[in-house]
């Protein structure tokens, strides 16, 4: 692995050095949690800069239009990370705030996994291993067409132990598809401890590569990197493995198994999380 | 039966340039026509189910009508959550062609044998599901799953399985083909048990038992109405299928007869495969004599079922 782009696990938290805009989507994540009081908030907050740059900077999509024929398709495959997603189609303007503040509420639009009924969100996703597959006969339908748009699919580490992703990486690679691109958020835990415990990933970047990719390396939390990464395409697929830190901007709960996903936050929690994330 | 659905594939994509097909490692030599002459919507991947339906899925999102063809057993079982999320729950127009319904594969054995692929796609919000009785048939359905909305499961015979439908009554997905009349029972069947449903009834009818007999190629979504409409008229109603007598066309029926609650109650028997993996090998008709989904055990049910009444 390049050392350059691993974040140590003892690393202190990165919160001083996320900008003004990395810590208000985290604040409105923390918000919907406070309103739910639930949600994946760990799988969310290691999400933030990669959503953040694709929309900011790299996806072509108008949200008034959000079927707009040309624009890039990103499919959010680790659907549990959906908070991040939705902190960020709301700031485009795909849907009111106030839905945010209904989140995972029987009368709200936005569920504890992204659904195809919320405008900006390409394919329902929640169970791993999906989102790939669905990606490519997207990115087959632009080259049958020869449209220039992209299609974007984030897969989570742990969603890697599905041989799904590795069925649907041969299947891109076969097809030469140079519009797909597999962003890897890559936080080093899943659900029940260290990815390296549960299951060995790595060598990471050399098994894309063994599976025909163009693939990337970068810290998952520097908006220049992921730019620059999201921005250019080369002549077959391409996987971006993002060294990510989960729960990412919050110190007491980086690499905190317990904040994977919460169904109960005490006051005192809350008060610490927005505390962190002062501007 | 195989070869007129893939036939017809070709065809429809010869007119219509939003069909698309995926095979998953099919024989040499599959639809090398539709290859040769439309290669940019032939798709033929590797063993790999669950993403050829991600795939399917994808496209169809675009607007596609996508055909997936392998066999049953494979299409059903092994990328099921594929079909539920990215196909019913999207609900996308992919056309999934199951080769050897039921027990066809009988010599390859228990991993081979599609023995409750009805029960697990009719448990499926969205999906549609048929199996049509013979390639005339098939001919009928096919045209038909173009402009259908959503999902549809399409469980193929053996091949070359003899013609027993007509086209005296036009076909339409969803809708059940009343193939011959009799007050004295109602025989409810789907796919190539049709043709046992009517050998049946043409020995009960030399009995003086006159059955009816009711094809259901459609099994979801159910004709309930008319099914009750026939299933009225006589006190005894039996159905036989190729499938585990668990989830299918039987289960279908008894769900509709129970909550009907007919009065006086109809006498109801379900033929089928019993809550077991087949044992042996052979052929599909001989498994089907075994687990005596034939005609003699229709006609000893029925009259076992109208001596109950007397």
């Amino acid at each position: 692995m390049n050392t350059s782009y691993h974040i140590r696990q003892n690393d202190s938290s990165r919160s001083q050095i996320l900008d003004k805009r990395s810590r208000e989507l985290r604040r409105t994540i923390v918000r919907m949690l406070q309103k739910s009081g639930r949600g994946h908030i760990g799988a969310a907050l290691s999400l933030v800069e990669i959503l953040r740059v694709l929309y900011d900077d790299v996806l072509n999509y108008d949200p008034r239009n959000p079927k707009l024929i040309d624009r890039d398709r990103c499919i959010l495959s680790k659907g549990h990370g959906c908070m991040a997603l939705y902190a960020v189609l709301e700031d485009k303007g795909y849907f009111p705030e106030s839905e945010l503040w209904k989140f995972c509420k029987i009368d709200g639009l936005l569920g504890g996994h992204p659904e195809i009924k919320v405008p900006g969100v390409e394919a329902s996703t929640g169970s791993l291993g999906h989102g790939m597959g669905i990606g490519i006969g997207i990115a087959l339908n632009a080259k049958y067409h020869k449209s220039k748009y992209r299609v974007f699919v984030v897969i989570g580490d742990g969603e890697s132990n599905e041989g799904s992703v590795w069925e649907a990486a041969m299947c891109a690679s076969k097809h030469s598809l140079e519009n797909f691109t597999v962003i890897v958020d890559y936080n080093k835990y899943q659900s029940y401890g260290c990815t390296s415990e549960v299951l060995e990933l790595e060598p990471l970047a050399d098994k894309w590569k063994s599976f025909g990719f163009d693939v990337l390396e970068v810290d998952g939390h520097d908006v220049n990197q992921l730019k620059s990464a999201f921005s250019s395409r080369g002549n077959r697929p391409r996987s971006v493995i993002c060294h990510t830190v989960k729960g990412c901007g919050i110190e007491f709960i980086e690499n905190n198994l317990q904040w994977h996903h919460k169904n109960k936050v005490s006051d005192e929690e809350l008060n610490a999380l927005f505390e962190a994330l002062k501007d | 039966m195989r070869e007129t659905c893939l036939r017809m594939v070709y065809e429809i994509a010869k007119t219509d340039e939003r069909v698309f097909f995926i095979g998953s490692d099919l024989g040499v030599g599959t639809l090398d026509q539709f290859k040769a002459e439309m290669p940019d919507r032939f798709f033929m991947e590797g063993i790999m189910e669950a993403t050829i339906i991600g795939m399917a899925a994808g496209l169809a999102m675009e607007g596609k009508i996508v055909y997936v063809n392998t066999i049953a057993t494979f299409i059903t079982r092994r990328c099921f959550e594929q079909i539920v999320l990215d196909l019913c729950l999207h609900n996308v127009n992919v056309r999934l062609i199951g080769n050897g319904g039921g027990m066809v594969y009988a010599p390859l054995g228990p991993t081979h044998e599609a023995i409750e692929d009805i029960a697990i796609m009719r448990a499926i919000p969205n999906m549609t599901v048929t199996a049509p009785a013979d390639a005339d048939e098939m001919r009928r359905l096919m045209p038909l799953t173009v402009n259908h909305n959503g999902p549809i499961y399409i469980r193929l015979g053996k091949g070359y399985d003899p013609i027993v439908t007509t086209n005296d009554i036009p076909f339409e997905i969803g809708k059940v083909i009343p193939m011959r009349d009799g007050g004295d029972a109602l025989i409810i069947t789907t796919g190539i048990s049709l043709k046992i449903a009517l050998e049946a009834a043409e020995k009960l009818s030399q009995q003086e038992l006159y059955v009816a007999v009711l094809h259901v190629p459609t099994i979801k979504p159910l004709d309930c109405d008319a099914i009750l409409h026939y299933a009225s008229m006589v006190p005894i109603v039996v159905t036989i299928e190729e499938h585990s007598v668990i989830g299918g066309l039987g289960s279908a029926i008894a769900e509709l007869i129970a909550e009907a609650n007919f009065n006086p109650a109809k006498r109801f028997k379900r033929i089928g495969i019993p809550d077991e993996f087949p044992d042996g090998y052979g052929s599909q008709a001989g498994l089907l004599d075994h687990y005596h989904i034939n005609a003699s055990e229709l006609v000893s049910t029925v009259n076992r079922l109208a001596k109950a009444y007397e």
